[in-house]
């Protein structure tokens, strides 16, 4: 089993299609430019950490540093195009995260060094993007071998750690420790060390009891992943998520409802999408706003639940929700800085609909008609065949300049995705 | 099945013909219908690796690359002898036709007024991908722009 991902990958992509870049130090920061979250090597050379806030890194431009704003339209296509390469390896792929994929090297002809070189450099060649290869006989030891592959220069990317013996792994993983393993992280880590597990090996050869009652079954698998055993399953396809979110920061603070209904028609709308997407339906909207941590003003933090009535995926209905439950809980007189919607309670379309016969036992037409949205499909299909936004409801209709519009004064052009936006070849 | 069957205890088979009862006169067509030509079929070989670049100056005229010309690019092909590839040289994009002969390896602009680039020994040359097509606007009423 192989775990492929992209080194830096935002700031990877943004040197594929710029290639002056090369070399230099490049950070991608969130939304509204506010950390870095994205460091090449060179960066990570001057000092910067992630999650560094721009205003404290920012004399650092002058040494060179590049700072651009996340560009997610040219990540996800690049991204898309990286999982499609790498799944022309093996028949079975797992896309895991925007720049992660495991893949299941079963039958493949080749060594792991071998197949795992092949795929460096078909990536770095076909879309530009610098990888790193971990192969175990698990997932999380493909995991642990995908962090030597990118700590120890001298594996060049690729670091197999499937077929060796039990006491060879050991020796392979014993200066690991133990809050890189998958799944432990940083706040488990403490804790294992005070039973004295400093290391993945130590982690490996732990007493399964033990670590089955102190942490949970989950502590204990991950051991016997350690060991070689692979425990944790395969998932060729995500599973629908329960929750949707949609929430965002703001450029600038807002005051009045209507700025912030604005902005929560529009977060609406997404969740409704993503929705729909996934052939869901909600039967509750959780909606909320608050002020920054950050700043010295009067803090206030509201939110309300709406209940549906029925199961739904229908924009307008949501809308009339998150509407109904800003008034409620909107005060006057703050600076709000951050509103978002969830979805709660999401559950696949036809699932919904099969409860909501059962319970009504309606079978008349108007049952039939809702089997379909008709006007939600209408808007999905054309805003997926034209481009995002290209029909939508009147109340998120905006200026472009709104406050609460994200700060994205770096973004480097939608290369890939806007004929508007192509690379311009001068010499 | 024009008139009724009487219920026997043989099975009996039925044929379930899916369409249209047809008025009028039926399509001397309908049995030879094909998908209609699409560019990309021939356009976008490797989709994963294809990327569209605009073309600017006129570096590469004589070649029929113009100044406004956007460009296809595939970087799934290893560039040969002769093709015109997308290469960077300090940190530049050039649109340009690769020499590779006798140990020889530079960059020839398709304009007399570009002098030929040489890679020198221990000089890195980068292929960014291979120039498949070339799409020009010869009308602008088209769409595009």
């Amino acid at each position: 089993m192989a775990l492929i991902d992209g080194n830096s990958f935002y700031a990877s992509c943004e040197r594929a299609l710029r290639p002056a870049l090369n070399g230099k130090p490049v950070i991608v920061l969130s939304n509204n430019d506010g950390c870095a979250i994205a460091r090449t090597a060179e960066a990570k050379a001057l000092g910067i950490r992630m999650g560094d806030p721009w205003f404290k890194i920012r004399h650092l431009e002058s040494e060179g540093l590049v700072a651009l704003s996340a560009n997610f339209a040219l990540y996800g296509d690049l991204s898309e195009r990286m999982m499609h390469v790498i799944g022309q390896f093996s028949p079975r792929q797992e896309i895991y995260s925007i720049d992660e994929s495991f893949l299941d090297l079963t039958g493949v002809p080749g060594t792991g060094r071998e197949i795992g070189t092949a795929i460096r450099s078909r990536v770095l060649q076909w879309v530009g993007i610098p990888t790193c290869v971990g192969i175990g006989p698990s997932k999380t030891l493909a995991k642990l071998a995908n962090h030597l592959a990118k700590s120890l220069p001298r594996l060049e990317g690729v670091c197999d750690l499937s077929g060796l013996s039990h006491e060879r792994l050991m020796r392979a993983i014993r200066h690991v420790p133990v809050a890189e393993v998958w799944g432990v992280g940083r706040r488990l880590a403490p804790r294992l060390q005070e039973l004295g597990i400093q290391t993945a090996a130590d982690l490996a050869c732990a007493d399964a009891r033990v670590l089955r009652d102190t942490f949970s079954i989950v502590m204990a698998k991950t051991a016997r992943e350690l060991a070689g055993e692979s425990c944790i399953a395969w998932e060729d396809s995500p599973a629908p998520k329960k929750q949707i979110m949609c929430s965002r920061s703001f450029g600038s603070p807002v005051g009045d409802i209507g700025g912030l209904m604005e902005a929560l028609s529009v977060y609406t709308g997404r969740a409704a999408e993503k929705l729909r997407a996934q052939a869901s339906m909600t039967t509750a909207i959780h909606v909320f706003a608050r002020t920054s941590f950050f700043r010295q003003t009067p803090q206030y933090s509201g939110s309300a639940v709406m209940p549906l009535g029925e199961p739904t995926d229908d924009t307008r209905v949501l809308l009339a929700a998150t509407r109904q439950a800003l008034r409620k809980f909107f005060r006057p007189g703050f600076a709000y800085a951050k509103a978002g919607v969830c979805l709660l309670d999401v559950q696949p379309r036809l699932e919904a609909q099969a409860q909501q016969q059962l319970a009504f036992d309606v079978q008349d037409s108007e049952a039939d008609s809702r089997q379909v949205n008709k006007a939600m499909c209408v808007l999905d299909c054309l805003n997926t065949r034209y481009g995002r936004d290209t029909v939508k409801l009147a109340s998120s209709v905006h200026d472009e300049t709104a406050a609460w519009q994200m700060r994205q004064e770096r973004m480097s052009p939608s290369y890939t995705t806007r004929w508007e936006d192509l690379v311009e070849v001068w010499r | 099945m024009s008139k009724p069957l009487p219920i026997g205890q043989m099975p009996v088979e039925c044929w379930l013909v899916e369409a249209a009862a047809q008025c009028g006169f039926p399509s001397p067509a309908d049995d030879h219908t094909q998908r209609r030509i699409d560019l990309n079929e021939i356009l976008l070989h490797q989709p994963a690796a294809t990327y569209y670049m605009r073309v600017r100056g006129t570096s590469m005229r004589d070649a029929g690359i113009e100044d406004g010309d956007c460009i296809i690019i595939d970087r799934s092909l290893e560039a040969r002898h002769g093709d015109v590839i997308l290469a960077v040289i300090d940190g530049e994009f050039t649109v340009k036709t690769l020499f590779k002969r006798n140990g020889k390896v530079s960059l020839k602009a398709a304009n007399p007024l570009f002098p030929e680039i040489s890679i020198r020994e221990g000089q890195e040359l980068s292929v960014w991908g291979v120039v498949t097509w070339v799409i020009k606007q010869a009308s602008r009423r088209g769409g595009l722009r």
